[in-house]
């Protein structure tokens, strides 16, 4: 599992529930170390340790810790080049939304070792959509409730006004109805080109 | 002439928003939008072009007429706006006679902000939209974010590296029961005082008595014994001085820039007196004492660094074979008369 994924839950767990909520988390998985190196990579298998024990410790179901750590990517302040990067796919949502069929070749652009779940749009009209959300190629982890924390803070950040809904999962892939109800809800925050650049 | 008479201006509105339309004299009649935005506030139209931005290469006169022998060629231009944005440039020298691309005898200059574009998207306020769907700029700008951030992910792991690297560093030369310095670090500093020329004593310590608190009252007496006899010792030198634990309990020290052997034997006559403060253990007292043996550099010829470490070590030993609880400066007649080995 590529750092950055393992180091955005670190992440997470620190801004949300406090720096000894993750220390003491980690500790009890005695891996030697506290804190991820977010240009390392790692077993697949700490990282599925670290999700249940977060789990646990947290009290949360796995697919909203999913969900959670998706929003939390976008939306908290301190961690700007998520949202930023997406932002770049499209002028609105409908744009950042076909956009994600190229997601995953645009981060490999960007790090080339990255492993994103291959993502396919599907236009059903009159702003309904699916999102069918693929397998990585290095391990079985389901992202598909990530994606999903994903969308909900894109669509907040837009200022549209969406319905998701996780259809499940079969043969390896999820599927995610998104119904677009209004594109410009409300405000938005703002998304200048050159705000982040060279000294981002 | 009057923009209506050119419906193609709409065309290039799309696809070139960064193109000027020049009359026949060279003055501006027509801009696309992304060109207005960046000129926002600022005179454009009805401006002579060469006026509002400077061409620098070509070298050309500049006049209209040098500018339309630019035909096709690829030129590079300066705005000649408070921060003197860069471009790049094609102009296409319109015909002489009446055409239905723009006026006769003008020109149709198409500009980019080539490689100052991420500035320039900041400094003019660009989105998506100010360029033409084709372009690649929001790619490009994209990709220099998404690097940089990945770069700036790669920097922080490279401080983290540097960081143990160093930390690793500092205690590979440190012994880690008293903290001080261990025989790889003395002879780090030997070496680069030899190298450098700096005169300095090098000193001898072996605490007397220590075996008999082992073996009394354990090692862990033992230990706390020499961390303490380490912070006598410290607090007895200065910064710039080097303190070593070589051995069990043998310690070498290498005073930096004492030349002079009066000081050399008060500084070892006090490092023995504090040695000899008795360390409190579990309620008992542990009594340690100390031998010193030293020299000074100065006084050879051309120090050399295994004849002073045996010299030093010569005069412990003499010290050891004087009762112990003293202290012996090296001396030429102590080879003449060696002291008996093995006593301790």
């Amino acid at each position: 599992m590529h750092g950055l994924v393992n180091r955005a839950i670190e992440r997470f767990v620190r801004d949300t529930y406090g720096r000894d909520v993750w220390l003491e988390t980690i500790r009890r998985l005695d891996l030697g170390y506290t804190e991820f190196e977010a240009m390392m990579t790692y077993e697949p298998q700490v990282t599925k340790e670290v999700l249940a024990a977060l789990a646990t410790r947290l009290g949360k179901d796995l697919p909203d810790l999913f969900e959670d750590i998706g929003t939390y990517m976008i939306s908290h302040p301190d961690i700007e080049a998520p949202r930023r990067l997406l932002r770049f796919g499209g002028v609105d949502f409908v744009d950042f939304l076909h956009s994600l069929d190229d997601l995953a070749e645009r981060a490999r652009l960007a790090v080339f070792d990255l492993d994103l779940p291959t993502l396919e749009l599907r236009d059903h009209g009159e702003g309904s959509y699916s999102l069918t959300v693929g397998l990585c190629e290095h391990h079985d982890l389901r992202l598909g409730r990530v994606v999903m924390g994903v969308l909900r803070a894109m669509a907040d950040d837009y200022g549209a006004l969406v319905f998701l809904e996780y259809k499940g999962e079969s043969a390896g892939r999820e599927v995610i109805l998104i119904r677009l109800l209004e594109t410009a809800f409300a405000s938005g925050r703002s998304f200048e080109l050159g705000a982040g650049g060279l000294t981002g | 002439m009057s923009d209506e008479t050119y419906p193609s201006y709409d065309l290039l509105d799309v696809l070139c928003p960064m193109h000027a339309v020049l009359n026949a004299s060279g003055h501006v009649l027509h801009a696309g939008p992304t060109l207005q935005k960046v000129f926002a506030g600022k005179p454009l139209i009805g401006e002579r072009f060469l006026e509002i931005a400077e061409l620098r290469r070509p070298h050309v006169a500049e006049t209209m007429a040098g500018l339309r022998g630019c035909h096709g060629a690829r030129l590079h231009l300066r705005l000649r706006d408070g921060v003197r944005t860069g471009m790049k440039g094609v102009l296409i020298a319109l015909p002489q006679v009446a055409a239905s691309l723009g006026p006769p005898g003008g020109a149709i200059i198409n500009l980019s902000f080539g490689i100052s574009v991420v500035d320039a998207v900041r400094d003019f306020g660009l989105n998506a939209g100010d360029f033409p769907a084709t372009d690649l700029t929001i790619e490009m700008l994209y990709l220099i974010e998404a690097k940089s951030a990945a770069m700036e992910a790669s920097r922080k792991l490279n401080l983290r590296l540097q960081g143990a690297r160093i930390a690793a560093e500092e205690q590979a030369y440190t012994d880690t029961l008293t903290g001080l310095k261990n025989r790889r670090a003395m002879d780090h500093v030997l070496e680069r005082l030899m190298q450098t020329e700096q005169d300095f004593a090098l000193m001898h310590l072996d605490l007397d008595y220590f075996k008999q608190v082992n073996d009394t009252l354990g090692h862990a007496a033992g230990d706390q014994v020499l961390q303490n006899v380490a912070r006598r010792i410290l607090a007895q030198t200065r910064a710039d001085d080097l303190v070593a634990r070589t051995g069990g309990d043998e310690f070498v020290l290498i005073l930096a820039g004492v030349t002079a052997r009066a000081r050399l034997s008060e500084i070892a006559t006090r490092l023995i007196l504090c040695l000899e403060e008795p360390v409190m253990y579990n309620g008992q007292e542990c009594r340690v004492s100390g031998s010193i043996g030293a020299t000074l550099s100065c006084a050879y010829e051309t120090p050399d660094l295994a004849r002073m470490m045996e010299d030093s070590d010569l005069a412990l030993y003499a010290a050891k074979a004087r009762g112990r609880a003293c202290h012996v400066l090296y001396d030429p007649a102590l080879r003449a008369d060696p002291p008996l080995h093995g006593t301790d």
